[in-house]
């Protein structure tokens, strides 16, 4: 996994509550094996039922059609598992993700993919919000993982909380699978224990065991 | 201190603490799809790794497979590279696929419990939200992303933060009209769509333990419209009932066995829930969602809000809802013009659903130029329904008795709607565009649809009664 350590960029404000997996990657119909996913990404909400743009749409702006930071609102990106709603943002450079909540699922998803994903109070979020609409694309902002700090124009700052264990496998990049796998005894052994307690655990098909 | 369920599947079920503080939990019964298990596969491949399980590890073909009656893997041409792909890898890894035409086939929430594969405190991952449908056994499930697949299908482990614990309680006697759908949906509207988040959910109280088992799958199939990554309800006499004799369950001394253990999971009395809720659903009546997250839910009798009878920082939402649905403030749900009527999906395509919407469907005729879908959850379910004339009833009355599949659920084998149509659908979430480009989709339960496909329109309670 790429490691995340620092980002300075465009934030994009996208200020909207429970916004959910089907609107930012739709599935639907023509689903394709390859995916062009900045091209995915609100589908539905960036162009007209015609299929031409509209242009007032946050993501059709010039100044953000690519972007280093997505700023959006509460229970941030609620809805289905599909990984997709987490690539078609890398697609457009975004690896950063500010809200004041994310549903569960996808905040998984983010750290997965190499994306920070930040929950802020309602006041820090206030603040940043308001910065970052004013900004409107002309003034970077920076996210730094080593100091925690978040910061942008007019001298803003702002301290977040990340998890001692997502910051140091962001940092690091660390594969998952591959952690997970430096404990292949322990999981051997739990697979032996289990067999012996819950027998039918350990078996799935039409066998009387 | 007491334990609840959520509390002993789990224990019984870590592996160790990785060194990174998260926890490594065993995971008994795998089934992936041919929508995201191909990137999954293929990532595995390139990193020189195979499926540490495949005993434990099965492939469902159902978000892509066409519902139309009759199909083969080429009716539906954009999904059969989906299917192939996973085809391919599968047998590469020795994974078991429950392909087209085969006993087993159908949406893998509702084939892993009849089947007798998910058991009550197993552990269950699927790479699909909707996993959290077998809690309604007291299995605790995850869905996941494809990265999280592909760990489970390397070391049959997920890496989990321990989440907390939440219980409802479901007060009361439901209405003779509502069923667990209702349940669900009136759940919604009191804890909203992320009142769970962080949270597994146990749903406990006189409803929850007077649901069949079908309806307990429906209700936990919801948990995350919930904001919950998983629900469960704790196994009893009716699910150990339900089980017995299908065909992967234990059998014989085993099941015995299985059987002393399974009595010992539901929550101690002491239990302790970092989040208690009460929902009052005595005499509950039919609910419906009005606008586009599964949370704006009404009573089938009652009336779109009116933004200006709310505070103003909940207006926005509210007016873009109603825009979007193509309704005026404080308008009256019942009465509006359906166009089409989908009954199915892993939430609401178990047979004593397609039972409850037949019942309604005898001897009518769908209105005309309504487009109506039964797609029954499996194959086995299709089988049972043909064999009681199930079959006869829909397509007499004009509907198509299509083949299983997620079909107009998730859109992803080209079934859905036209911008501006009205759609009664039995399934799980009423998001924008999800059935279709403009498509307006109002979450039913199974009876409400059916009426709805013979009145051509929204119909309320009096007018379901009139139509028993």
């Amino acid at each position: 996994m790429k490691a995340f350590t620092s980002v300075t960029g465009t934030a994009i404000p996208f200020i909207e509550d429970d916004v959910n997996t089907d609107q930012i990657a739709p599935i639907g119909a023509g689903a394709r094996m390859s995916e062009d996913y900045a091209h995915t990404l609100f589908r539905h909400r960036r162009r007209g039922p015609d299929g031409a743009e509209i242009p007032d749409f946050v993501f059709n702006q010039p100044q953000f059609r690519t972007g280093a930071i997505l700023v959006s609102g509460r229970n941030f990106g609620c809805g289905s598992s599909r990984e997709s709603a987490v690539w078609t943002f890398l697609a457009i450079g975004v690896t950063c993700i500010i809200a004041r909540s994310f549903a569960d699922m996808y905040r998984e998803n983010c750290l997965q993919n190499g994306i920070l994903p930040i929950t802020l109070s309602d006041e820090q979020a206030d603040r940043l919000e308001a910065a970052v609409v004013a900004a409107n694309g002309a003034s970077p902002f920076t996210v730094d993982l080593h100091s925690q700090e978040l910061s942008g124009p007019d001298g803003l700052k702002i301290s977040f909380e990340v998890s001692p264990a997502d910051r140091t496998r962001l940092l690091e990049g660390l594969d998952d699978i591959g952690l997970t796998m430096k404990h292949r005894a322990e999981i051997e052994a739990f697979e032996k224990k289990m067999a012996e307690a819950l027998p039918w655990s350990q078996r799935a098909d039409a066998s009387s065991l | 201190m007491g334990r609840s369920l959520f509390d002993k599947i789990w224990d019984a079920h870590v592996v160790c603490k990785r060194m990174d503080g998260r926890e490594l939990l065993f995971i008994d019964r795998h089934i992936t799809h041919e929508l995201h298990a191909p990137h999954a596969f293929k990532k595995l491949k390139e990193a020189g790794r195979v499926v540490r399980r495949p005993d434990i590890t099965f492939s469902a073909l159902d978000h892509t497979p066409a519902s139309t009656p009759g199909r083969d893997d080429t009716t539906n041409p954009e999904g059969k590279p989906f299917m192939d792909a996973v085809r391919a890898a599968s047998r590469e890894n020795k994974v078991r696929v429950f392909d087209l035409g085969d006993a087993e086939h159908g949406i893998s929430h509702v084939v892993g419990p009849e089947i007798g594969m998910v058991l009550p405190g197993a552990t269950h991952a699927v790479p699909d939200s909707h996993a959290c449908t077998v809690g309604g056994l007291g299995a605790l499930a995850f869905g996941c992303g494809t990265t999280e697949l592909e760990h489970v299908l390397a070391t049959q482990v997920m890496a989990l933060v321990r989440p907390k614990r939440m219980r409802v309680h479901l007060e009361g006697k439901i209405g003779a009209l509502a069923s667990a759908k209702d349940v669900a949906l009136k759940v919604l509207s009191q804890i909203g769509v992320s009142g769970g988040r962080g949270h597994i959910i146990e749903f406990a109280g006189p409803v929850a333990r007077a649901l069949s088992i079908e309806g307990r799958l429906t209700l936990c199939n919801l948990t995350i419209e919930m904001g919950s990554r998983s629900g469960l309800v704790a196994p009893d006499d009716k699910t150990f009932e339900w089980l017995h004799g299908r065909p992967w369950a234990p059998k014989g001394a085993m099941w015995d066995r299985a059987l002393a253990y399974w009595r010992t999971l539901p929550s101690d009395e002491d239990a302790v829930f970092e989040r208690e809720v009460i929902v009052d659903c005595d005499g509950l009546q039919p609910q419906i969602t009005w606008g586009t997250d599964p949370a704006q839910v009404i009573e089938v009798n009652g009336r779109a809000p009116d933004p200006s009878a709310l505070p103003v920082e909940q207006r926005g939402a509210v007016e873009r809802a109603l825009d979007y649905m193509g309704l005026k403030p404080g308008e009256k749900i019942a009465g509006l013009p359906v166009h089409r009527v989908f009954i199915g999906s892993c939430t609401n395509a178990r047979l004593p659903d397609l039972q409850e919407a037949a019942q309604i469907v005898r001897g009518q005729h769908v209105a005309d130029g309504v487009f109506a879908l039964v797609s029954a959850g499996s194959a086995s379910v299709k089988r049972e329904a043909e064999a009681i004339g199930l079959d006869k009833i829909f397509r007499d009355a004009g509907f198509i008795w299509g083949e299983s599949a997620c079909s107009m659920c998730a859109g992803a084998n080209g079934d859905g709607g036209k911008a501006g149509e009205r759609i009664l659908s039995t399934t799980n979430r009423n998001f924008e565009n999800r059935q279709g480009r403009g498509v307006r989709t109002h979450l039913v339960g199974p009876a409400l649809a059916a009426a709805a496909a013979i009145a051509g329109k929204i119909v309320d309670v009096p007018q379901m009664k009139a139509g028993d």
